[in-house]
């Protein structure tokens, strides 16, 4: 073997040991470099019960709630699979909605409510004109109903 | 003219020839820059959701982008300078640096500008937004260790190790958003999925990409030909041209 070809299996040899260790590191960080926890986590216990901790999900449709007076905001979390009552004092981003996805920073009370002092709201990847989301709406729509009917 | 793609590794070919190259990527990204831009403001429709906020996407996403591809393209420049023992590599890797580094930034910048209108912050610890920013550190503690050795050779070669060691992070980079649950959305343009993106929208981001490559060829190729010159010095082909200049 020439020298070149020595050094080049060297340089393979070196990135596919770092490779396999960065594998190791992160699989066995698993969770931990998860930003949120979702509903059903936070239901199966995975979720700290005594410290502030992230809950992501969508907003239930029709749960979204304003108090008389102040600027308190009830409404449910949910995975679409389990979902978890939230309750948050303050201003809410413009992308806040119903059937829109958010992530909550806060901790749960005894009552099984999440308390929030943050909440932010996390959009999707897809980007198309009004025109278009409504177009693809109504197509929605109509298929559910086909199928339905 | 040289024969064969092997002698363009000398500095003393490749020197003209980048000259040469320069003006060509320089009226590329010009144009393409141009005609992004103006597609990115007058062109693309109004997304349903975010409104016009949505628009940044034609420069953050193109200079993400770049962020990664300069660094994987760093990194190959630097297992050829192992292997091959050309010294134009790691002047390539050098050269590449800078202009990855300000990709690096604007993605961030750009992002924490996206982010506080549509999410309501300007930063977050997520997996995506941290891992980029470790590029940007990755691509700053390139430029000071090649900087702070005086040996060439030696600097070279410290360089081209720590380039291929941070190179783990560009995959955790690409997929953080799949492997982890994150703030930052999901890739709009999928591998194995479908890509909902207006097709307006999609031309105009590729265009932009596009012309951040001509432009980061373009200012690579001017930075290669100063650093081919400084290094070069004692060469009497530098000289001859230092020598009309002065």
């Amino acid at each position: 073997m020439k020298a070149r070809q020595q050094r080049l299996m060297l340089i393979l040899i070196a990135l596919a040991a770092l490779g396999l260790a960065t594998y190791l590191v992160l699989n066995a960080l698993g969770g931990n470099l998860s930003y949120f926890f979702s509903p059903t986590e936070v239901i199966e216990g995975k979720a700290p019960t005594d410290r502030i901790f992230r809950l992501g999900g969508m907003v239930q449709a029709d749960s979204v709630a304003r108090a008389e007076g102040d600027l308190t905001v009830t409404f449910t979390v949910t995975d679409h699979h389990k979902s978890i009552p939230v309750a948050y004092t303050g201003i809410l981003p413009d992308l806040f909605a119903e059937g829109q996805g958010m992530i909550a920073q806060g901790k749960m009370n005894a009552d099984g409510v999440f308390i929030a002092d943050e909440v932010l709201a996390k959009h999707d990847e897809n980007y198309m004109p009004p025109e278009v989301a409504a177009a693809m709406d109504a197509g929605q729509k109509a298929k559910l109903q086909s199928t339905t009917n | 003219m040289p024969s064969n793609i092997f002698q363009f590794s000398s500095p003393a070919t490749f020197y003209p020839l980048a000259g040469r190259l320069v003006p060509w990527f320089s009226v590329i990204a010009i144009i393409l820059i141009a005609v992004g831009l103006y597609m990115s403001f007058f062109v693309a429709p109004t997304d349903y959701k975010q409104g016009e906020g949505y628009r940044i996407i034609f420069v953050h996403v193109p200079a993400a982008w770049m962020s990664m591809l300069i660094y994987l393209v760093m990194a190959g420049w630097s297992i050829v300078g192992l292997v091959f023992n050309a010294r134009l590599s790691a002047m390539m890797a050098q050269a590449l640096a800078p202009t990855g580094a300000m990709f690096t930034f604007v993605a961030l910048w750009t992002g924490a500008f996206w982010g506080k209108p549509m999410w309501g912050t300007w930063w977050v610890w997520d997996a995506r937004i941290t891992s980029e920013l470790i590029l940007l550190f990755l691509y700053l503690g390139y430029i000071a260790l090649i900087g702070s050795i005086d040996d060439r050779r030696r600097g070279d070669r410290a360089g081209a190790i720590l380039l291929l060691v941070g190179v783990v992070n560009i995959p955790i980079i690409y997929f953080s958003v799949e492997w982890w649950n994150t703030l930052h959305q999901g890739s709009t343009i999928k591998m194995n999925a479908q890509t909902i993106m207006d097709e307006t929208m999609l031309v105009t981001m590729l265009i932009m990409a596009c012309g951040f490559w001509a432009y980061s060829i373009a200012v690579a190729l001017i930075r290669v030909r100063q650093i081919i010159l400084q290094r070069e010095h004692h060469a009497s082909w530098v000289r001859e041209i230092i020598g009309d200049q002065a």
